[in-house]
């Protein structure tokens, strides 16, 4: 090892990786550099295709009429505050409701014996075959039938059965040792104390690992609220992008147009850089 | 595995499952099982009656031309997507893993865009590559390739291919990582005083040892192309030009939606849960191995 590392030949070869490395590093942060770029120019210089590489001084005016302003200079659009909070508050209901609604059926499985136990487990392990993407057309129907178009209701709960979540939960239940249920049934405790006091605060990383997971699941949502909102009131960021771009057509508001993907970007880019050790932990042990 | 104590309540559990069951029923199974009604009647033009019709739908589906055409859009779109996404990523994986300077600072900046929707990543490539504002599809055009994604199918199914992919490497990346470290450093060091350089080590020990996550990652990216690419496709070419993106999933919006045709849509529906289906035992065979070798 030592030996290698002082031949001229030896160290070239060691920069390999690194130019690697940083070649996909390019590859990957390109696209959002010149995103970031565009959103500090003017919609002509945009238009026109010559998108300089240094950033401009538009930044301030295409963020706040992004932000605030239903209309640009060639369109009108939903304000992407609107969106912001229509995407907050589908990707947090999804990310909540499912690990509420998991944990809770998880700690039935694995903790009572009753009829049809298997049954409702079986039940609820069928869904990981169901994406909505399969039963697109009878699942709107239903929520039709229920006058939930154009709600948060029909935006989040259809997506928040999840069997990953379920599994994920009655797999970490079931590490708990019997001397701790055993201990607590001699305490007096019974299965809701036991719940409260025990479970939830030994779930902690758990939940906090899923909770990465699902609110960049429920941010980056793209065919169901496509189908569930008409009005421009309950829009989603991810969905108002396309609808601003259009056919892209070079006569577009390109600048409030890269504004708004960059906030799109920001909430799960966020989580994911600063959650980093939470999300990898979350991400593999899902999958799992 | 079950455990030895429990609670005896009698009606709690009913309870506590209640919320996801509801869900599930309401959500899930009836929406699936209208999906498979569906797929075997024939509505009349005023929706009033509908008649048995054994399997008619699919025949109906699967003699047309342009579907077997949608089939192998898919099928080349999902394979490239596949391919593309592990190969990079896998590359990415080992070298970020060896012992180098910065080898953490790499790992951030490679795993960050799993956190981009991949229609966000489609715009981000149509900012890139778009002909009239795109600073690299006005540079191929300049370098008379006559560079437009909007009108010519195979360069549009080479751009969904792309951005596709470009999202789904970070996924990879992760899981190649994860699966790298646990390969034990001996093995690694053992071979390298044998003798065994960087390029022998990687085919004889590590590809092999890898296998299981490579498998995994291959049913979960073809998964990822033929649903979550949705939105990367209705974002960048809504199937066209012609419909030469066109993927089943794309086709079964196309039809149920909107063109409102029901009987043709829910007979795709089912196709598309027997792949589904057919992808998830895999994956389940593969995790039972796993568990094997454990």
């Amino acid at each position: 090892m030592t030996a290698s590392h002082t031949t001229g030949g030896r160290r070239l070869i060691d920069l390999v990786p690194h130019i690697v490395l940083i070649v996909g590093v390019l590859i990957f942060a390109f696209p959002i550099y010149v995103t970031l770029i565009g959103s500090t120019w003017d919609s002509a210089t945009i238009g026109r295709g010559n998108l300089p590489l240094i950033p401009g001084g538009e930044a301030f005016n295409n963020y706040s009429q992004a932000w605030s302003e239903s209309h640009g200079a060639r369109a009108s659009y939903t304000p992407v505050r609107v969106m912001v909070l229509n995407s907050l508050v589908m990707a947090l209901a999804i990310a909540l409701g499912k690990i509420a609604i998991s944990i809770l059926s998880a700690y039935a499985v694995a903790f009572f014996r009753f009829p049809f136990r298997m049954a409702f487990f079986w039940m609820i392990f069928i869904t990981l075959m169901l994406p909505v993407e399969v039963r697109i057309i009878p699942t709107y129907k239903v929520v039709a039938d229920l006058g939930l178009i154009d709600s948060y209701a029909g935006l989040t709960i259809p997506l928040i059965a999840s069997a990953t979540a379920t599994l994920l939960f009655r797999q970490f239940f079931l590490t708990i040792p019997d001397e701790l249920v055993e201990a607590a049934r001699i305490d007096g405790a019974g299965a809701v104390r036991f719940f409260l006091d025990v479970v939830l605060p030994l779930s902690k990383t758990n939940i906090a690992a899923l909770f990465v997971i699902l609110f960049i699941y429920g941010w980056n949502q793209y065919l169901w609220p496509l189908l569930i909102t008409n009005s421009a009131d309950m829009e989603t960021i991810v969905i108002g992008i396309t609808k601003m771009i259009g056919t892209g057509e070079a006569a577009n508001d390109w600048n409030l147009i890269m504004a708004t993907t960059v906030l799109a970007m920001l909430p799960p880019v966020a989580v994911v850089v600063f959650m980093q050790r939470w999300f990898v932990k979350g991400l593999v042990d899902s999958e799992k | 595995m079950q455990r030895r104590v429990i609670f005896d309540n009698k009606l709690l559990p009913y309870l506590l499952l209640a919320p996801q069951v509801a869900v599930t029923l309401v959500f899930f199974i009836w929406p699936a099982a209208q999906a498979i009604w569906q797929s075997v009647h024939i509505q009349d033009a005023f929706g009033l009656r509908s008649e048995f019709v054994w399997f008619e739908n699919f025949e109906v589906i699967l003699r047309d031309p342009n579907y077997i055409e949608t089939l192998k859009t898919t099928a080349i779109f999902s394979v490239s997507v596949t391919v593309l996404s592990l190969g990079v990523a896998l590359l990415l994986a080992v070298l970020a893993d060896s012992k180098i300077k910065g080898a953490r600072a790499y790992k951030t900046l490679l795993i960050w865009p799993y956190a981009l929707a991949p229609a966000v990543a489609a715009v981000l490539w149509m900012f890139i590559f778009n002909p009239e504002i795109g600073s690299l599809g006005q540079l191929l055009n300049r370098l008379g390739l006559d560079w437009d994604y909007r009108l010519n199918g195979t360069q549009a199914m080479i751009m969904v291919i792309l951005a596709a992919s470009w999202k789904q490497v970070a996924y990879n990346f992760i899981f190649f990582l994860a699966g790298l470290q646990a390969i034990p450093r001996s093995v690694m060091e053992a071979a390298s005083i044998d003798g065994a350089g960087p390029v022998r080590r990687f085919w004889t020990i590590t590809f092999p040892l890898l296998s299981p996550t490579t498998f995994f990652l291959l049913v979960v990216d073809m998964v990822y192309a033929f649903f979550e690419t949705f939105g990367t496709i209705h974002a960048l070419t809504h199937g066209g030009p012609g419909k030469s993106t066109e993927t089943l999933i794309f086709r079964v919006y196309q039809d149920g939606v909107v063109n409102n045709d029901l009987g043709a849509s829910s007979a795709q529906s089912v196709i598309l849960m027997v792949i589904v289906i057919a992808l998830t035992a895999v994956q389940f065979r593969f995790v039972e191995r796993k568990v094997h070798y454990a």
